[in-house]
């Protein structure tokens, strides 16, 4: 048998969940036990890969035999003997497994530049990255750039910081070089704690490699020899792998003394964080990396000039590090190309909401919005009609369908009262309610503001609290221009970037979506019936059979019927959990 | 505990004075940060008291009471908001006959933490018991997951 | 290079040391912008956010206080939108605050009652939850009502800038962010109530300030009794009662103090309080054999006899001559006291070696 076969096996967060590593070892297991192992090899292998991006598919399992590649999806380890036996053995991969159009429809229209290597190769193993041209970039930029020549080439490259700000990285490095100190740093910004993105999270974990050479590369432009990654305790496999790959490049002599086996010298140390989101602002990343309450500070002094421990800084996100190598290796013009305009490359979104395809994605910058959600993400579950897309994670904001055909950029998102930020993008449908989203947005920013200053503190309370009074139809005419006000108080008045962005969710809905707050503060109505207070649960008499299913399950006892009569809820009982709805196999309740 | 305090502050030798990963250390050793460790620390590395409380209290992985044996993370990320991780939270804390505004069994055998997001959002609602992920976590799966940990331990 | 810089303040040309604030080339000018997390002796904090102007051509106005001045930027320190923005802010602080100025210590010496008034704000528009605080503590110098507290860290910072103990420190984040001693116990630190003395509100305040009055009072100036430091002092007094003390930071000691000075002043108004020369009628042993078997200190009074200073100098000078002729001059030592000053404990010295002839002198900041 002259077979060459290489099993990848998706083992991001997502597919470890789904039980990745049990698939893994169910076709080490059943490799060998047909023999396969034996007679190729060599020229067999299964291997781990980061995140292959379409997480509602997983555990996703890649078949290369002899270099053609079938998928398949959801695979279970009782499904692997199978797998092995038709299509590595016998050479008819198991149609019904394998994944349908979506998955390529998913792929076809990204472009993956940051994630081209992530779901491909082992991120445990150095060699595996190496195979694909890993420390290229770096190992050129050490031993034949200048640092002046780097920064020229990252400020051609028109990249612009990842982590939402969009500062453009050359003009940031050139600012850090320019400052003479003994000691320089470079940080990685990995501090991801938006709720529902998970783009530097995947990168960390399925390609930690490339955001080690993309520092590496900086420490040299900015003649740094220290360099952290300043990433969350939380993600466990994250930081496992981050040190791993450290671990090796320091046996490689990739990092230490004289790397390249040149006389440059870099360190880079992993800084499990204990949690909270307001230190992926710059200033309060690194008093947290100090050791101190992570708590902003006024940017009275540049990061560039005094940053960790008052020396100077180069703190990128990282996305934005792992672009790096890309760039020095295919050059600005290549990755210029990509973008727009007034930025190149392209950007890692996740996707996620009420959309098909729900995954990490990476388009060009300049993609507009139907083409990430209809043609990337397949539209909406359910054929339900889309409200519009909130991205940038809790400080983002909400862009209505109406506008879908405006080019995802820096600028647009800003212009239209959202921002780039994380890059989370949450697609809502017509169940969607806004004021309930809105609120829990403001309700995560309330939980993560540091407390110093006080427009963001109290603002941010008070408007959570506005929010709840509406979607609890407690409101009265004046609150919503009041929470207008505040809004626009507490962006202009806030400390950091977390407080001048704390409005976002409730300016960007207010513009797209008022008549939905009008509608839930004058008519007690909420149109998406999500809204708890505003809802009432009742029996579609004629639908009723009778059979007691959602008296058996009510937990306020609110639900009288005799048996097969038709039901009736108590509406002053019933705390409208919605279990009843859940339990009617005859669609007889309705929630209005 | 003095020994171990004293091990901890030599291992991280270079890093003395840095309260974030001193404190890290005393919460993997101890499951928390007991209030003593705090004061011991204090005198020997002559850093104030208040510094130790301020960092402890301000990031949400250090906790200052004895946690459970067994940790149940529940994401309350968006995607899992909107799949209905909040009540799936409530009815686990109902379950488990915790306190209200606590989160460990008065028997410190389970501590229910709410988390953001695990990155895991194509399953959601998530849930992690201990180490293991579940996806797609229903009330049933999680309480049959106790069940399983509290028959382990 | 040029070490100054010239801007525009609301249409005046002002020119100040570089690395200066914004808001300190203001006040060079007298142009008034509120603060409260504000202190010209600590690290700038940018926490209160009411110090906000406008720069022409930046597109949101930025805190005074931690933004240093450039040449040629051209400021404003009050418009329209400025007041507005400032308003709200405070509306907000107010609506976490407890709204019982008529019963509090600090009220007419309030920032923030003040800069109530000067706004009219007297229903804030923002209502909801408020931070609730019971522990008091028992300590006699300092009273903390931490609801008042509006978090401008002014305490911490002194706690620790000046004072250097950082007895207190945020904890929690967010909404339930606080100012506490370490595990919330109770106050345990030097009490010098440096924290009182710049806390803007009614959230530190001196224990024994309470119900003592807060209207009439008369200021006077004085130096601290009790070392040779020699702190100017503010006594304020009410019906001929000292009721509080603070400092001005235009003094010598800048206006800060200790626990002595601040909190010490109680011994003034003591009935057993020492004010004329007393000579011993009854010994020493006899005495404290009486005092033993239970003789109280107003029946103790009467070991002693009332005397002019010359009749208590005169015995004093005939005793020392005495010694020193029967004994010798180094049977005698001298001991000085810190709450001398200076040229007091130089003229002590002098008196020892010069009139005594001896070198037995010592002080008691020695042990």
């Amino acid at each position: 048998m002259s077979k060459e076969v290489l099993i990848t096996v998706c083992t991001g967060t997502g597919g470890i969940a789904s039980g990745g590593e049990d698939v893994l070892a169910a076709f080490r297991e059943a490799l060998s036990s047909a023999g396969i192992t034996a007679s190729c090899r060599e020229r067999c292998r299964v291997q781990r890969v980061g995140c292959k991006g379409f997480c509602s598919q997983d555990v996703l399992v890649d078949v290369a035999v002899n270099g053609a590649i079938t998928t398949y999806r959801k695979v279970r380890p009782d499904m692997v003997a199978r797998i092995v036996s038709e299509h590595i053995v016998a050479g008819m991969p198991v149609a019904e497994w394998v994944v349908d159009g979506s998955y390529h429809a998913f792929h076809e229209k990204q472009k993956k530049v940051v994630l081209s290597h992530c779901g491909v190769i082992d991120p445990e193993e150095i060699q595996s990255y190496r195979a694909v041209g890993g420390y290229g970039a770096a190992e050129r930029a050490v031993l034949s750039m200048t640092p002046e020549e780097i920064i020229a080439v990252i400020k051609r490259s028109r990249l612009r910081g990842r982590g939402g700000g969009g500062f453009p990285t050359g003009l940031k490095w050139e600012l850090c070089a320019r400052h003479t100190a003994d000691t320089k740093y470079v940080v990685c910004n990995g501090n991801e704690s938006d709720p529902g993105a998970f783009m530097d999270t995947s990168l960390m974990e399925g390609d930690p490699h490339s955001v080690i050479e993309g520092m590496i590369i900086c420490a040299k432009a900015v003649g740094s020899h220290r360099g952290y990654i300043y990433t969350k305790a939380e993600y466990a496999l994250a930081v496992k792998r981050l040190n791993r790959a450290i671990e090796h490049c320091y046996a490689a002599g990739f990092l230490g003394k004289g790397i390249f086996g040149s006389d440059f010298d870099f360190d880079v140390e992993v800084f499990p964080a204990p949690g909270a989101f307001v230190c992926g602002e710059a200033t309060a990343l690194l008093r947290s990396l100090e050791g101190k309450r992570g708590m902003p500070s006024a940017k009275i002094w540049r990061t560039a000039e005094k940053g960790l421990w008052n020396k100077p800084t180069v703190l990128n996100n990282v996305e934005t590090f792992a672009n790096i190598p890309k760039i020095i290796e295919k050059g600005s013009q290549w990755f210029s190309r990509l973008g727009t305009e007034r930025s190149g490359g392209t950007k890692v979104f996740s996707l996620s909401g009420k959309v098909r395809n729900t995954g990490l994605i990476e388009v060009p910058i300049g993609t507009t919005l139907r083409e990430i959600i209809f043609d990337i993400g397949g539209g909406i579950e359910g054929g339900k009609a889309c409200k519009g897309v909130h991205i940038g994670g809790p400080t983002g904001g909400c862009i209505p369908a109406a506008r879908f055909d405006m080019e995802v950029d820096y600028e647009s998102l800003a212009q239209a009262g959202s921002m780039m930020g994380s890059g989370g993008m949450v697609v809502l449908d017509e169940t969607s309610c806004i004021v309930d989203t809105t609120r829990f947005f403001v309700g995560v920013i309330q939980g993560e503001s540091c407390g110093k200053c006080a427009p963001c503190r109290i603002g941010t309370k008070r408007m959570l609290e506005i929010l709840e009074r509406i979607a609890g139809g407690r409101a009265k005419e004046g609150d919503l221009e009041l929470l207008e006000e505040l809004a626009h108080s507490i962006r202009e008045t806030s400390l950091c970037g977390l407080g001048m962005t704390a409005p976002n969710p409730v300016l960007s809905t207010l513009r797209y979506f008022r008549d939905e707050y009008e509608e839930h503060i004058r008519r007690k109505r909420c149109r998406a019936a999500v809204c708890k207070a505003l809802l009432t649960y009742s029996v579609v008499e004629s639908a009723c059979t009778g059979c007691g299913a959602c008296k058996r399950v009510c937990p306020a006892d609110a639900i009288r019927g005799t048996r097969k009569k038709p039901h009736r809820i108590d509406a002053n009982l019933c705390v409208r959990c919605g279990t009843c709805l859940d339990a009617c196999k005859f669609n007889a309740i309705m929630k209005v | 505990m003095e020994k171990t305090l004293q091990a901890l502050v030599d291992e991280c030798r270079d890093t003395r004075g840095n309260i974030v990963s001193l404190l890290r250390r005393v919460e993997d050793h101890f499951g928390f940060i007991p209030e003593d460790a705090v004061y011991w620390l204090s005198r020997a590395l002559d850093i104030p008291a208040s510094r130790f409380f301020g960092v402890a209290t301000f990031y949400s992985q250090f906790h200052l009471k004895p946690r459970g044996r067994h940790t149940i993370r529940i994401c309350r990320g968006t995607a899992c908001h909107v799949k209905g991780s909040e009540k799936l939270i409530s009815r686990v804390l109902m379950e488990l006959d915790i306190p209200p505004d606590d989160d460990t069994t008065p028997d410190l055998t389970f501590t229910i933490e709410k988390i953001n997001c695990v990155g895991a959002c194509g399953i959601a609602p998530v849930a992690v018991l201990d180490d293991e992920i579940v996806g797609n976590a229903t009330l049933h799966t999680v309480l049959n997951g106790i069940r399983e940990l509290k028959k382990r331990s | 290079m040029s070490t100054t810089v010239t801007l525009r303040i609301d249409g005046r040309n002002v020119t100040v040391e570089k690395f200066s604030t914004i808001l300190d080339a203001a006040r060079t000018l007298e142009i008034p912008i509120p603060t409260l997390c504000h202190h010209p002796d600590l690290v700038p904090y940018g926490g209160c956010r009411l110090c906000l102007v406008e720069i022409k051509g930046a597109p949101r106005p930025v805190a005074s206080c931690t933004t240093f001045v450039k040449d040629g930027l051209e400021v404003t320190t009050s418009s329209p939108r400025l007041e507005r923005l400032r308003k709200t802010t405070l509306e907000l602080i107010l609506s976490d605050h407890p709204r019982d100025c008529m019963t509090c210590e600090r009220a007419g010496d309030c920032k923030l009652q003040e800069l109530a008034y000067f706004y009219g704000i007297r229903d804030p528009r923002f209502e909801g939850e408020r931070r609730i605080y019971r522990t008091k503590d028992k300590n006699p110098c300092i009273a903390r009502d931490m609801e008042k507290c509006i978090l401008c860290g002014l305490c911490v910072r002194v706690c620790d800038e000046i004072q250097g103990v950082a007895a207190i420190d945020f904890a929690y984040r967010g909404f339930r962010t606080m100012v506490t001693p370490p595990f919330e116990r109770e106050l345990d630190c030097e009490f010098c109530g440096q924290c009182v003395a710049v806390c803007p509100t009614g959230a530190l305040t001196g224990a024994m300030w309470a119900q003592k009055g807060r209207q009439d009072m008369r200021d006077v100036e004085t130096i601290c009794p009790y070392c040779g430091c020699g702190c100017t002092l503010t006594l304020h007094i009410r019906r001929n009662e000292v009721i509080r003390v603070s400092s001005r930071r235009e003094t010598l000691n800048e206006g800060w103090l200790c626990a002595k000075g601040r909190f010490g002043y109680e011994f003034i108004h003591r009935t057993d309080r020492l004010k004329k020369p007393l000579v011993r009628i009854v010994p020493k042993s006899e005495a404290a054999a009486l005092v033993k078997s239970g003789w109280s200190h107003e029946r103790a009074a009467s070991f002693f006899r009332e005397v002019s200073w010359d009749d208590a100098l005169d015995l004093v000078a005939a005793r020392l001559g005495e010694i020193k002729e029967r004994h010798g001059s180094d049977a005698i030592g001298g001991i000085s006291s810190a709450r001398c000053t200076n040229e007091e404990n130089y003229l002590f010295q002098k008196f020892i070696r010069g009139a005594i002839g001896t070198n037995n002198v010592d002080h008691c900041a020695r042990y």
